[in-house]
């Protein structure tokens, strides 16, 4: 039996290839969504390279008027030009969007490993919390924080944004971390008295975590939108900021007469959103050893 | 005589990720009438995919070839609604998990009524139902169980219910594909009885499929020894045990421990105990406050450099006695002593340090090891962490412990699903030595494997044990392999230790009847043995 052990060909070069990266690089759906992201972030970060019209230059007496030179993307309602108006309001969208998607991961990763792992009262007191807050109506508290804030930020929307969006993650993340810390190389681990920081860094957060990043992405075009509400009821950023969710929130009445308006922004959030789906998709099939080739 | 059913060179290929695998390679033979066939391999031999291709319930992935001939018909050839018609009727099949196969939102009664009813569409309500009672009282299940849901009925009495709904419809064929496995040994000689008892009357065949040399001694007529997909030889049961023709039974039926090939070290009682159990008590807390006594004022003691068996049924409290050594259950009442250090009082540190000197192998090496891990991390991390040993250091270790458990080196860049059952449970046993420990402690640690496999694990952990002198707590429900390994042993029942001493006195000339039950129970490899019993057990 031993003779057959060591008779299996042992594929030396295959096993040193055979890292994410290695894994990850030779994918299309890798460098797709990564070229993508690379040049809404570029756009975000240096909007004059893409557009050198002035997004707030508008011309009243060419409102909603479909593309037409110097207007690729057409003109919105006020007549300002769409094209300039999706670049320069790739800064704020993309931000509200990865900081409140980032904070919301943090404080659900922290609440439901919490809950998982320890179990007992800790658990159960976390859980009521989470209800409590996906019970509160998120528009009325959204209200009401943004209304004591002063000053309202990309920090302080993604905040509050955050603050409403964090439950539902950390639900997943407790149940994930429930299933795992069972599993019996969890208890092993335990057996062989490593410390619980570790068994939860080594052991039980590798295995839980990939179900809730996928649903992370999704979270980030869910938040755009929802800032295009708060917005689009006077409570997010204000004009004169440009965000794609504002840009949303005008367009959305209008959508029959002039769908130019909805449909351009609408195009660039679901690049965004895709892109992340599947980078995010590809990354937990590469960091899982199974999923590598 | 013409065959009940015959398999006449099929083939069975599987279409997995573009490449195609054979599973099954040419195999033929037949099954007679009356007749009880078993058809024994290890896993990935074939066995169950041939059972499932006489039923035509072959996954889609998978594509048939040559001849399955049931009553003068090609199986293969048959329509949906043909097969239909055969299934259950004419073929009926009892899988390994009997929990597994009863629908849990119906009472047993319901079941055993609708598949009455499916295939005798004009019998009346009240009729199927009398025949349902008689069915359940055919295998010893009193007729007021009927509202009985599946939940509330034991394993082995659930495994007897699905012979019920097979038997229904008088089949001409029963198929049992691994039916005792999942069960206790006491349990299986209750359910292969029943089964047995059958035969006399339904005027069916049966095939039973196993990786069981035991069963295969106590219920088989004849006997298909499968490999790899091919048949490696058919012959009659007696003839088979008495003189296996092809090397590879003859490897599989020496691969069956039997027993008593351990020399006993003397031990010397002055040294500290490796493991002492003081009046052990584990109480967990069950649904709506009630508690539940896992473990009963156990006592049990472990020298250095000992192998104690400890022995029982499933929930008689073996492994959670393991579980309280290891901190993983709560202990009670009772004290327990790692090298002189009691437990219940230890500080977190000293707790940690007296950690780090037990070892431990769990019972699915698929399940221990991290499946995020290389097995190089897994085996290395204890000795990162307690040890602190890094780098090149780590790494020669490592190489030296893979080695020690007879894998390559250079495998510690492979992932567990990268490995055989097999040698994943040796990379644990890699991991447990790899901090020297003074105690390991060995949950069932060979029950998931295949039996040639099994020995060659437990002549390692011998090997080891010779080797680097551990106490070993080698917790098992199989008598056979506690009886090679082991020098004393403990038997558990129902949370209470019923029986503790040397390992040939407590096998040999058991005092506490439930020894006595279980060392009945266990199939021995030896069909006249097992008639014998059998014999005795009908007279008495």
């Amino acid at each position: 039996m031993t003779d057959a052990v060591l008779l299996q060909t042992v594929d030396e070069d295959v096993i040193a290839r055979r890292g994410v990266w290695a894994t990850v690089r030779r994918r299309v759906l890798f460098w797709l969504p990564l070229a993508v992201l690379a040049v809404l972030l570029l756009m975000a970060i240096v909007p004059q390279l893409f557009s050198s019209a002035d997004p707030r230059a508008c011309d009243i007496s060419a409102s909603a008027r479909p593309s037409s030179p110097g207007h690729p993307f057409g003109q919105d309602l006020q007549g300002c030009d769409v094209y300039a108006n999706v670049v320069h309001g790739a800064r704020a969208s993309l931000s509200v969007g990865l900081v409140c998607t980032l904070i919301a991961l943090v404080i659900a990763v922290g609440v439901g490993t919490v809950a998982g792992y320890v179990g007992g009262w800790a658990d159960s007191i976390l859980a009521r919390l989470t209800d409590v807050f996906l019970g509160f109506p998120f528009l009325l508290g959204a209200i009401v924080v943004l209304n004591s804030l002063g000053k309202r930020s990309v920090l302080s929307v993604s905040l509050v944004l955050a603050v409403f969006s964090w439950p539902t993650l950390a639900r997943m993340v407790r149940t994930t971390v429930r299933a795992t810390r069972d599993a019996e190389y969890v208890q092993a681990a335990k057996a062989m008295g490593f410390p619980t920081t570790r068994i939860l860094s080594h052991y039980v957060l590798p295995n839980a975590v990939g179900p809730v990043l996928a649903v992370a992405t999704l979270t980030v075009g869910g938040v755009i939108v929802a800032e295009s509400t708060l917005t689009f009821l006077g409570l997010g950023l204000r004009a004169p900021s440009i965000s794609w969710g504002l840009q949303l929130a005008t367009a959305q009445s209008r959508f029959q007469q002039a769908p130019h308006t909805l449909i351009y922004p609408a195009i660039f959030l679901a690049a965004t959103v895709l892109s992340l789906i599947t980078l995010g998709d590809v990354l937990r099939d590469a960091v899982n050893p199974k999923g590598r080739s | 005589m013409t065959d009940v059913l015959r398999f006449e060179e099929l083939t069975v290929d599987f279409t997995v990720g573009g490449t195609t695998q054979r599973a099954v390679d040419g195999v033929s033979f037949g099954v007679r009438p009356g007749e009880v066939l078993a058809v024994v391999g290890e896993s990935g031999s074939g066995k169950s995919v041939t059972a499932l291709a006489a039923l035509g319930l072959l996954p889609s992935n998978a594509r048939a070839g040559g001849r399955i001939s049931f009553g003068g018909a090609d199986v293969l050839a048959m329509s949906r609604a043909e097969l239909t018609a055969l299934r259950g009727r004419r073929i009926a099949m009892i899988f390994q998990d009997p929990s597994g196969a009863l629908d849990p939102v119906f009472t047993i009664g319901a079941q055993l009524v609708e598949m009455i009813r499916t295939h005798q569409p004009s019998l009346s309500r009240s009729a199927a139902r009398e025949r349902a009672i008689e069915l359940l009282r055919m295998v010893e299940i009193p007729g007021n169980r009927l509202k009985y849901y599946p939940h509330q009925l034991s394993g082995g009495q659930c495994q007897r219910v699905m012979i019920a709904i097979a038997l229904a419809c008088d089949p001409e064929l029963l198929i049992a594909d691994e039916p005792t496995t999942a069960l206790d040994v006491t349990v299986q000689q209750e359910v292969l009885d029943v089964l047995l008892a059958m035969r006399s009357k339904i005027s069916g065949a049966i095939m039973i499929i196993t990786h069981d040399m035991g069963v295969v001694a106590d219920v088989a007529d004849r006997v298909v020894v499968m490999r790899k997909g091919s048949v490696v030889e058919t012959a009659e049961v007696h003839e088979l045990f008495d003189h296996p023709t092809q090397e590879y039974t003859r490897t599989l039926l020496d691969a069956v421990p039997r027993g008593g090939a351990r020399e006993s070290d003397p031990v010397a009682d002055q040294e500290v105990p490796a493991l002492r159990i003081d009046e052990l008590v584990v109480e967990y807390r069950g649904r709506r406050g009630r508690t539940v006594r896992a473990v009963e004022e156990v006592s049990l003691g472990l020298n250095p450099g000992e192998i104690v068996g400890l022995v029982g049924e499933s929930g008689s409290g073996k492994s959670t006695i393991g579980k309280a050594v290891l901190g993983l259950a709560p202990i009670t009442s009772g004290e327990v002593h790692v090298a002189g250090q009691a437990l219940t009082s230890a500080s977190a540190s000293d707790l940690r340090k007296t950690r780090a000197r037990i070892g431990v192998v769990f019972q699915n090496p698929a399940g221990s090891l991290n499946p995020r891990g290389t097995i190089g991390q897994s085996v290395g991390e204890p000795l990162a962490v307690h040890r602190g040993v890094r780098g090149a250091e780590l790494r020669r270790r490592v190489e030296e412990l893979l080695d020690s458990v007879e894998l390559p080196g250079a495998w510690a860049g492979r992932y567990p699903h990268e490995l055989s059952g097999g040698q994943r449970q040796r990379v644990s046993i890699a991991r447990a030595i790899s901090l020297d420990p003074g105690l390991l402690i060995a949950d069932e640690p060979t029950s998931a494997l295949d039996v040639s496999v099994q020995a060659t694990v437990l002549e390692l952990l011998r090997s080891l044990q010779d080797r680097l002198h551990f106490a070993c707590l080698f917790i098992s429900h199989d008598l056979a392999v506690v009886d090679q390994v082991c020098d004393r042993v403990a038997v558990m029942s129902q949370g209470r230790l019923v029986e503790q001493g040397d390992r040939e006195s407590v096998l040999r000339d058991p005092q506490d009847p439930y020894t006595v039950r279980l060392l009945e129970a266990a199939p021995v490899p030896d069909p006249r043995e097992q008639s014998r019993r059998r014999g005795l057990r009908l007279a008495g």
